[in-house]
């Protein structure tokens, strides 16, 4: 099978899946007890006025007919509008995923960088103290609650030392970028305020190593592992043979023949990092898609609940089909079918 | 091989990789602790977890209460304590309720086959083409938070692991002559599932679930924390943790700990799995 049938193929699956995630949500949210009504109005609503918000809402037909309604609204490019803002889904989704994909990506540069690293020095010096470190750290990064982490480094860098902001993209006094991309390291860098880019870098830290804590770890882990792999094969040997000098061993030899599994695991993490960007984003303040569906499914707004978690399971799996794509640039003997 | 001399050969290989890794042992040291931890704790909390001291808010951790009070002024370690009861509980129910359902589906696939496999396996693909975090906040929100519901939303998201690895050594067993023997000598579908195929699937969907364990809790603790999970005053330490966050950083204390025994408890399992891994590795076995 070509590449482009390939690529087809897996993008109409996408879509499958995509299709199936927001099945699964809309009946799970519409078939089971908790009333987003109630959740709405408080418990002590008149009757009248819970009524005339249910048919609003379109709560009181049957499901299947609430299915049916929605699918087609989401044919024509309508995730609907959501109960707690008003507004449009699709418009809050714009608004705020930005802010995600910019943390996210700061985050998947820091674990890849940091990972690989820890994982080649580990393989290099197995079974000494630079090896046991850094295992130590990597089992306490894949341990870590994001939670907790996340309140140990807002208490330290925020409360006690006071380096670092505590919340937020910008200080409350500065009006951000005009917005181009939605993510404000671009659009300060287009908007040609340094000043602003440094401030907006300051904010990232806390929550961005905070997010990148497990990928560190969980790359870390299968970088050593491959290394190890790698490091035993002959050929490594023949390049040692030739006389190579050690680092062009492991950086040119092993290293990129490593690199197969670790692909995959930054892939895994690149989603993982949505899932702790629901909690860091909570924490931090942080203006994007994990901290709406968060208020979303607290508050029952349905269509924001589906709309939010149809973009994660999107994100997601095309995160998936680009490491896949990936596997044939680095090793050719990788066949699509 | 009979029944009883492969479960001894588990058990007896898991001790083997458990006793040759410091590390493992370790955790299996954290999570005996863990476990007599919520056997005890009746007899070792100093204090009722859920009786509040009006005078007592927000307390520096003293002899009297060794890691301080809340701000409500119950002792945060006798709620610690009643703590470890809960993530117990939590991890053994959705290990219990997603490794059944999730093996049973799995099996009944690998030896079916056909379109209800297809069927299913595209169903995992779906469940597992998902953050695990966000499909549990997405169940646990329909379902209305409470302890019992975190516990039906987090094996809503984990049986499709069991399920794929159920499925897998059933694929394998299918071929394999002593099914085709009990077969030959009449025995019915379902004998042939539950006494020759059901057994033999079982000793790696166990370490499966030593390796699973760890990432429950978090889940737990992490709806918790974001109010989807256990409610207040429930002793969860998701909500602990969620309650001591307003008092940072002056009474520090009061989400610090919590948050420290589920680090601990996670930690604990994960060297622990770390050992056990091996065990799924026929490449290390064979070492």
């Amino acid at each position: 099978m070509s590449m482009v049938t390939y690529i087809v193929r897996r993008l109409l699956w996408l879509l499958f899946v995509v299709f199936g995630v927001m099945t699964l949500v809309f009946f799970i949210s519409r078939v089971i007890p908790a009333d987003p009504v109630a959740a709405m109005l408080g418990g002590h609503a008149p009757a009248d006025l819970v009524e005339e918000m249910r048919a609003k809402w379109g709560l009181d037909k049957p499901v299947i007919e609430q299915y049916l309604a929605y699918v087609w609204q989401l044919l024509h490019g309508d995730f609907g509008v959501s109960m707690a803002s008003g507004r449009h889904v699709l418009q809050d989704l714009v608004e705020y995923f930005p802010a995600t994909l910019e943390l996210a990506t700061v985050g998947a540069l820091i674990s890849v960088v940091g990972g690989i690293v820890l994982g080649v020095v580990s393989a290099v010096r197995r079974g000494k103290l630079a090896d046991h470190v850094a295992r130590v750290a990597a089992l306490t990064g894949i341990s870590m609650p994001v939670f907790w982490l996340a309140l140990l480094m807002m208490l330290l860098f925020y409360f006690i030392l006071g380096w670092l902001p505590g919340g937020g993209r910008l200080p409350y006094y500065m009006d951000p970028p005009t917005r181009i991309t939605g993510m404000i390291l671009i659009d300060s860098l287009i908007a040609r305020r340094l000043d602003m880019f440094t401030i907006a870098l300051k904010h990232f830290v806390m929550p961005a190593l905070t997010l990148s804590f497990f990928g560190v770890a969980a790359i870390s882990r299968v970088t050593r592992a491959s290394m190890l792999d790698v490091l035993g094969e002959d050929y490594v040997r023949t390049a040692r043979s030739k006389g190579l000098v050690e680092n062009r061993v492991v950086l040119r030899h092993a290293l990129k023949n490593a690199m197969l599994p670790v692909v995959t695991i930054a892939g895994i993490v690149y989603g993982r990092l949505l899932e702790g960007g629901v909690i860091v984003e909570t924490i931090f303040a942080w203006p994007g898609l994990g901290r709406y569906a968060t208020n979303a499914f607290l508050a029952l707004d349905f269509p924001a609940v589906v709309g939010s978690t149809m973009v994660i399971a999107l994100f997601y799996s095309l995160m998936n089909l680009v490491v896949d794509i990936l596997y044939a640039f680095l090793d050719p003997r990788v066949r699509y079918d | 091989m009979t029944r009883r001399a492969h479960s001894t050969s588990v058990a007896r290989d898991t001790w083997r990789a458990v006793k040759g890794n410091p590390l493992s042992l370790v955790g299996l040291g954290i999570i005996l602790a863990l476990a007599l931890t919520a056997i005890l704790a009746p007899y070792v909390a100093p204090h009722d977890p859920y009786e509040t001291n009006p005078l007592a808010k927000l307390g520096r951790p003293t002899s009297i209460h060794p890691l301080g009070t809340d701000q409500i002024g119950r002792d945060v370690l006798s709620r610690l304590l009643y703590g470890a009861r809960i993530s117990i509980r939590i991890a053994v129910q959705v290990a219990v309720i997603s490794g059944t359902v999730g093996t049973l589906i799995g099996v009944l696939c690998g030896f079916i086959g056909g379109k209800v496999d297809s069927l299913l396996m595209r169903i995992t693909d779906i469940f597992m083409s998902f953050p695990q975090l966000i499909l549990a906040m997405a169940f646990a929100a329909a379902l209305g938070p409470s302890l019992q519901n975190v516990v039906l939303a987090v094996s809503m998201t984990e049986w499709t692991y069991f399920a794929r690895l159920a499925r897998s050594s059933a694929l394998a067993l299918r071929g394999q002559a002593h099914v085709d023997a009990a077969r030959a000598m009449g025995a019915s579908k379902t004998r042939i599932l539950l006494c020759h195929v059901l057994p033999l699937t079982l000793s790696p969907l166990i370490v499966q679930l030593s390796l699973e364990m760890g990432g429950i809790i978090r889940t737990a603790a992490s709806l918790g924390f974001l109010g989807l999970g256990a409610q207040p005053p429930t002793p969860e330490w998701g909500v602990m943790v969620t309650a001591g966050r307003n008092y940072l950083p002056a009474s520090w204390w009061v989400s610090t700990f919590p948050g420290l025994a589920i680090f601990l408890t996670v930690l604990g399992f994960n060297l622990l799995g770390d050992g056990v891994r091996d065990i799924l590795d026929p490449r290390l076995r064979r070492k």
